[in-house]
């Protein structure tokens, strides 16, 4: 080739979670090891088998322009509202509107949209439904709100991978910088997905945990206890820069973006690999276009959702794609506190991941009171400081894989 | 009772304010919906429907596109026999 790669970096971070309304909120809880998963109160959780769930710690609407908010979906308002936090982070950024780009996708789209206008057409007709009904209920509605908000021309993407969105979209702002396509990118997910149907439809799927009884405890990733993921709600974003471009104009730089990997199970399409391949690829690639060593890895922020299949076999994929670096590494799994924000996930862990390398401390998980066996890698039960492993830069890592088979590791690395 | 001209422009103020964001005191008669108002085609239909709902009376999509002005749609309920 003999070009140089362009650096890219980690300028700005927004989050609004079930655990804080904004980033240092939500990292504070998390480092306190709090949970932000509740009883479900409503009429219609009664009849469902799962009757918790982590709401967002503050209502989007409230926080943006009424008349905005009418025409926004709840997951586009979480968006909204995690990419202002973090554009005013990165310093509202100077850039040229045909160099700024937008990526931000949710896993299952506008959903609770999708229902109000079936509602609207069965109960008073098709005259009743919104005429934003459709820009609010689509997958990429996200994208091009804030491509309005920020005024960026580069280009508007939805990265559409399930509970990978956010961690997909992070990895496609990263290409669109180095590829030359945009200076600055405001990259993430978001998604607010607890109704009725979705309850009922991962609960037919046996996939949510059931403890309702214990709401705080239900999220339990690694723990022999683990009956399911509790489903979550919110948004996390982040500024990605061309490192050129932020030092021209003075930026702080909470961490270079060193890599993204990719791979897909091609072998079911909601369960996951047993002998996690998929994963494996998908680390071996991020290291790989990081130029990491393993050696340089600290920490990894876990896909984990506490479902009985995943959960290890993601530490056997991570000591599998370490090799004997990763007995020394920290792993944490914050949806023990945060629930599972399904297309918002890997973007509010690659908050937390980037906190963890700045800061170096790796949060905790919480319930984990009985390790199950088979994890193999060191998994953090408190707040534990990470130590850098050598001289090279500290490194950490964010697994996001999603139904469908999608697996994307992102490998951030301290400035 | 029919409803007089300026119970009809209070209504379409609260309207207007609620769908589209611009307060009652700025919707006035003469204005315009496009250019004085900034209000787009998606919005004008929200406010047809409200106002099917305020009024009573049905705006056809015929008849909604000729609407230019508050005025126009103050003769149009008031045509339409509005009652409150």
């Amino acid at each position: 080739m003999g070009t140089e790669r362009t650096d890219v970096v980690i300028t700005g971070l927004g989050a609004i979670t079930p655990v804080g309304a904004d980033v240092a909120s939500t990292w504070s809880s998390l480092l306190a090891g709090r949970s932000g998963v509740t009883k479900l109160t409503d009429d219609w959780a009664e009849q469902l088998p799962a009757r918790i769930a982590a709401w967002a710690a503050a209502d989007p609407a409230t926080l943006i322009d009424r008349v905005q908010a009418r025409r926004m979906d709840r997951c586009e308002q979480f968006a909204l509202v995690a990419a202002r936090e973090a554009w005013a982070d990165a310093g509202a950024p100077e850039v040229d509107p045909e160099r700024l780009g937008v990526v931000v996708s949710s896993g299952i789209g506008g959903v609770a949209s999708t229902l109000a206008g079936y509602d609207a057409l069965r109960e008073k007709g098709w005259q009743r439904i919104s005429p934003y009904a459709i820009p609010m209920l689509m997958p990429n509605g996200s994208a091009g709100w804030l491509s309005i908000e920020f005024g960026a021309r580069a280009g508007a993407h939805a990265t559409v991978s399930a509970c990978a969105s956010g961690a997909e979209a992070i990895g496609y702002a990263m290409e669109m910088i180095r590829s030359g396509r945009a200076d600055v990118v405001l990259a993430g997910g978001t998604e607010a997905a607890i109704l009725p149907l979705n309850l009922a439809a991962f609960a037919a799927m046996r996939a949510l945990s059931t403890r309702n009884d214990e709401p705080e405890r239900a999220s339990r990733p690694f723990d022999r206890g683990r009956d399911g993921f509790v489903l979550g709600e919110g948004a996390g974003m982040v500024v990605v820069e061309s490192a050129e471009h932020a030092a021209r104009r003075g930026a702080r730089v909470h961490a270079i973006a060193a890599g993204v990997g990719y791979s897909a199970d091609a072998h079911h399409i909601a369960q996951p690999d047993p002998d996690a391949s998929g994963v494996v690829l998908a680390l071996r690639r991020v290291l790989a276009d990081a130029g990491l060593d393993p050696e340089q890895v600290a920490h990894v922020n876990a896909h984990a959702t506490s479902t009985p299949a995943g959960d290890v076999v993601e530490c056997q994929a991570i000591a599998e794609a370490l090799g004997p670096s990763s007995s020394g590494v920290v792993v944490s799994a914050t949806k023990s506190m945060t629930g599972h924000l399904l297309g918002g996930a890997g973007a509010i862990e690659s908050v937390a991941a980037i906190l963890a390398l700045r800061e170096r401390v790796a949060p905790p998980t919480i319930n984990l009171e009985d390790p199950d066996d088979s994890a193999g890698v060191q998994i953090a039960t408190g707040p534990t400081k990470l130590r850098p492993r050598g001289t090279a830069p500290m490194a950490v890592l964010n697994n996001s894989f999603g139904f469908g088979g999608h697996n994307v590791a992102l490998a951030f690395t301290a400035p | 009772m029919a409803m007089t001209d300026q119970e009809i422009l209070t209504g379409l103020g609260e309207i207007i304010d609620e769908v589209a964001g611009v307060p009652a005191d700025q919707v006035t008669p003469e204005k315009t919906f496009v250019d004085d108002l900034d209000i787009d085609s998606l919005s004008m239909v929200e406010i047809a429907v409200a106002a099917q709902d305020k009024f009573g009376v049905e705006i056809p999509d015929d008849q909604l596109k000729d609407l230019k002005t508050v005025q126009d749609v103050i003769d149009y309920v008031r045509r339409s026999g509005a009652s409150a």
